[in-house]
């Protein structure tokens, strides 16, 4: 059956109180999930205040402050600290979301509860194993594919034709919609999950690929595509405001469209 | 666990081969889109259904019996129970589907679901065919 609490190995403890900053007069509270895999202990909740006074305005700009000034042990992905390399993604107050887009003013929470993203192996503190997260985007095979031999210059595209990709390509691998997905944390060895169909829709509608019967053979299947209920939690959670619902929907819709 | 967060100590395959398994079954639009036909007809058919089970309610049996022996009112017990048993039928394997990971249970799930949703069809058909043609 689905696993609907812990496993042994993942219940959490309290941890750590961290000091508070000496001469803060304005602090934010965080509560942070900590997992070492070298010391056998099981995850515990580690408590920091970091000077706002001191620190930038987002939640990303709060850890790296924690692990400058208070704890270098705090692990976490980061790169551009501006919403495009999709590396800081984690599960801030309850929502799957980019560190470094999230304004700790924006949580409104006297005590900001960060964990790494739902269901998926740990590697360290924040830093989830995304290694079949990337095997299902690699599964759709995000490349343009062609018999046509390819054209002296670019292969052309109206610009209408061009708009369909509007709203798909803008994805940056976060894995926030997917991790979010009850389907793909009870069937994630067979869902695709709703990043990796955005981009299969992504492919699919885009005009200038003509393998789009073949991609839709591969995708159809009771798992691979069909677990898809409609949940919408990947388009709640998507830091980038795009809707991988809409795009598994028309993926479906395309299913049918040519058969009937 | 899931089968793509295997263990490395006794899975060496590569994360590729894992997601790609056992390849695309080539189906599952049809089941979608029946299950998504018999929503449909699950509105108005499920809203006959009512008004005539609310019409036969404190009937004498002759009574009772004489309505749903009608025509139009037998063909719409007929169409509800075909509809609705499909739709239970395909909405329960989903359910089994995702909630049910040992293969062994997930098989015997699936069987015994088919099973039953064949057995309250059949049941319920006999049981409105008898009564309407017991009439004559």
């Amino acid at each position: 059956m689905a696993q609907f609490t812990l496993p042994k190995n993942s219940k959490m403890s309290e941890g750590r109180t961290w000091p508070r900053p000496a001469n803060g007069n304005r602090t934010q509270a965080f509560r942070i999930y900590r997992w070492n895999p070298d010391d056998g202990a099981t995850p515990r909740i580690d408590t920091y205040h970091v000077d706002r006074d001191d620190c930038g305005p987002m939640v990303l700009d709060a850890l790296i402050w924690i692990k400058n000034k208070v704890d270098p042990t705090l692990t976490f992905r980061r790169s551009c600290r501006e919403g495009i390399c999709g590396s800081c993604s984690m599960n801030i107050m309850g929502e799957n979301t980019l560190a470094c887009t999230l304004g700790m003013d924006d949580c409104r929470a006297e005590t900001i509860k960060i964990y790494p993203l739902p269901h998926m192996p740990v590697i360290k503190d924040l830093v989830p194993d995304l290694t079949g997260f990337f095997a299902a985007h690699s599964a759709i095979e995000p490349w343009l594919q062609t018999e046509t031999p390819a054209p002296e210059t670019e292969w052309q595209q109206t610009p209408q034709e061009r708009s369909k990709l509007d709203g798909l390509y803008e994805c940056i691998l976060c894995a926030c919609c997917t991790t979010s997905c009850p389907s793909y944390w009870w069937n994630g060895d067979r869902f695709l999950g709703p990043a990796a169909l955005l981009q299969a829709y992504r492919w699919l509608i885009d005009s200038r690929d003509e393998a789009t019967g073949e991609r839709l053979d591969a995708l159809h299947d009771p798992f691979r595509l069909y677990r898809c209920h409609t949940i919408m939690n990947c388009a709640n959670a998507c830091p980038k405001g795009l809707n991988p619902a809409k795009a598994i929907a028309e993926i479906k819709k395309m299913m049918i469209a040519r058969q009937v | 666990m899931a089968d793509n967060q295997a263990d490395t100590r006794v899975d060496r395959r590569t994360p590729l081969a894992r997601v790609k398994g056992l390849g695309a079954a080539g189906h599952g639009a049809e089941h979608w889109w029946i299950h998504r036909m018999t929503a449909v007809s699950n509105i108005p058919l499920i809203v006959a259904f009512i008004i005539i089970v609310a019409g036969l309610a404190f009937r004498p049996w002759e009574q009772a019996v004489a309505i749903v022996s009608r025509p139009l009112v037998a063909l719409l017990l007929i169409l509800a129970v075909i509809s609705v048993t499909n739709h239970m039928r395909l909405g329960m394997q989903i359910i089994i589907e995702d909630y049910v990971h040992d293969k062994g249970w997930k098989i015997a799930a699936v069987i015994a679901n088919n099973f039953y949703a064949v057995a309250i069809a059949v049941a319920c058909l006999w049981a409105i065919l008898k009564i309407s043609f017991g009439r004559f």
